[in-house]
């Protein structure tokens, strides 16, 4: 018998495929379709008749990560599948396993990283720019999270498929703990930094008012005073609050209609401008 | 409105919709969706404006996990149609978008619950061996997540810029405008409560404050940020203890 090998092709029409991950995204199974429409091509080339269908319900059971380090963990399937199609006695209980055992891990690096770091920090640089109405600011958003989501994504399938079940232990071992905690760090001090960067807050209450010597007013307002102790002071304070009730399991609708009426009524009140 | 323009208002309104379930390319955001609005409309400046104001406030909305984001999708389409259309202040696209997030929050767990009738479906295809059964099933529960957009704009932009709608929007008092869009300046902190919640460890703490001393004492930008940033992460990890397991510490009067 032939050696089943997917080509090259068959991993791109994988990455194509990979790009529509969450479309089919239910409560029940959630990225399972994904999966599988995205693992069909090389199921497809691997299996035929009683073989194919088992291949395609292995692949409909519950799967769950983030969208784009989805890609490595169908590099690896592809990889384990080839193996089975070819004699190695791989079973549907192991092939699962490594599906279900990378996408918890995974998901813990690719959320601080991708929703964590990267997008907000050209969603915010974009929008920086666009407030200003530079046409600039949304299409290098566009550009800068696409191409490093579409790299993630096409490397990570060549990853996975060349790595095969070694990223196993990659995982088992420290390098993925090291990343997850690196990209933990890099996603904390992006957020201070927006914290303190990307927020407004002004309290125009007047402390004193002093006539100087040459005749300048020098007013000062209850602003001036937090920004001389630490500028962004408090949206810190307010950040932390906000931390404390979506702890508390508070809907981020309702704190978000909550910060609505601090805003009219600080504004009505002039607390706030 | 000429009919083109609907009828491109609604294509708009469907990619959003298909893209703020997929998550790739970031068409449901509202710096993107905003924008692409501003274009079709032929105010692309009122359009890019809207789209940043509403995207730094939504910068933390996000899909983690199973929990889901407000509907920034529909809020930006909707609120960028209204705003441009009937000419009205920035502030009061902040006004319609952020009930209309939550509103469109409660059809997307509608949709996500529907399509689990697509998923039993594509099992009784998989029982069958049809690929081709699969991912019908796949991209026809896409197309409900496009309509889910696509349908309220269609009503929306049927009535935009009518007096009607005029009126009521003209008649959001000054204050609440002001309010919402001061409110603005600050709303964002709640995404990013809930970013660090996420990523929150104790011990990890410090790099949060240490970015935000050094952000609010320093001009540096974004990018530079982000540079320091990783810096900090590769040396964290480089002399963190807890990774260097291998290296024994070799006691030389024992040699």
């Amino acid at each position: 018998m032939n050696e089943k090998k997917l080509t090259k092709g068959d991993l791109f029409n994988m990455f194509i495929r990979s790009n529509f991950l969450l479309a089919s995204f239910n409560f029940e199974r959630m990225q399972s379709m994904g999966f599988c429409v995205t693992m069909i091509p090389a199921l497809k080339k691997l299996y035929q008749g009683e073989e194919l269908k088992k291949a395609l319900k292995r692949h409909l059971e519950f799967f769950n990560t983030q969208p784009f380090i989805a890609a490595p963990i169908m590099g690896i399937t592809a990889a384990m599948e080839e193996q089975r199609a070819n004699g190695v006695p791989i079973d549907d209980a192991s092939i699962s396993g490594v599906k279900v055992g990378l996408m918890g891990p995974l998901a813990g690096v690719g959320d601080p990283i991708f929703w964590g770091t990267i997008r907000p920090v050209t969603a915010a640089l974009g929008a920086s720019l666009a407030v200003a109405g530079s046409i600039v600011g949304p299409i290098l958003f566009f550009l800068s999270f696409n191409a490093i989501r579409l790299a993630t994504k096409y490397y990570g399938i060549q990853y996975g498929y060349t790595t095969g079940t070694g990223i196993v232990s990659d995982v088992s071992g420290n390098r993925l703990q090291k990343l997850t905690e690196g990209a933990s760090i890099l996603g904390l001090f992006v957020m201070g930094c927006l914290v303190s960067k990307w927020t407004s807050m002004n309290v125009p209450l007047v402390v004193s008012t002093i006539t100087g010597a040459d005749g300048k007013v020098v007013v000062t307002t209850v602003q001036t005073i937090l920004d001389q102790l630490m500028p962004g002071m408090l949206p810190l304070g307010l950040t932390f609050l906000c931390m404390y009730l979506l702890k508390k399991k508070v809907n981020a609708i309702a704190i978000i209609f909550g910060l609505f009426a601090v805003g009219i009524i600080g504004y009505a009140c002039g607390a706030l401008k | 409105m000429s009919q083109l323009q609907m009828v491109l208002l609604i294509i708009v309104a469907a990619i959003a919709g298909m893209e703020s379930v997929l998550d790739e390319g970031q068409g449901h955001r509202p710096l993107i969706a905003c924008t692409l609005v501003g274009i079709v409309l032929g105010d692309i400046t009122t359009g890019v404006i809207l789209g940043g104001t509403l995207e730094l406030m939504a910068l933390g909305w996000m899909n983690v996990g199973a929990s889901m984001a407000p509907d920034s999708a529909l809020a930006s389409v909707i609120a960028a149609i209204l705003v441009i259309v009937g000419r009205q202040s920035i502030g009061a696209g902040i006004a319609v978008a952020i009930p209309i997030a939550a509103a469109g929050q409660v059809l997307t767990i509608f949709v996500r619950s529907a399509t689990t009738f697509f998923q039993h479906l594509a099992d009784k295809y998989a029982e069958e061996g049809s690929c081709r059964g699969i991912e019908m099933c796949h991209f026809l529960a896409w197309t409900l997540q496009a309509l889910r957009v696509a349908i309220p704009t269609a009503l929306v932009a049927a009535i935009a810029g009518t007096d009607t709608v005029n009126m009521l929007l003209a008649s959001i008092p000054d204050v609440i405008t002001r309010g919402l869009q001061i409110a603005g300046g600050f709303i964002v902190v709640v995404g990013y409560a809930m970013v660090i919640n996420m990523m929150e460890a104790k011990y990890l703490m410090p790099f949060f404050f240490l970015g935000f001393v050094v952000a609010a004492f320093t001009n540096l930008n974004l990018v530079a940020f982000g540079v320091v940033g990783t810096v900090l992460a590769i040396v964290y990890i480089q002399l963190n203890p807890k990774y260097q397991g291998s290296i024994t510490i070799v006691d030389e009067l024992d040699l």
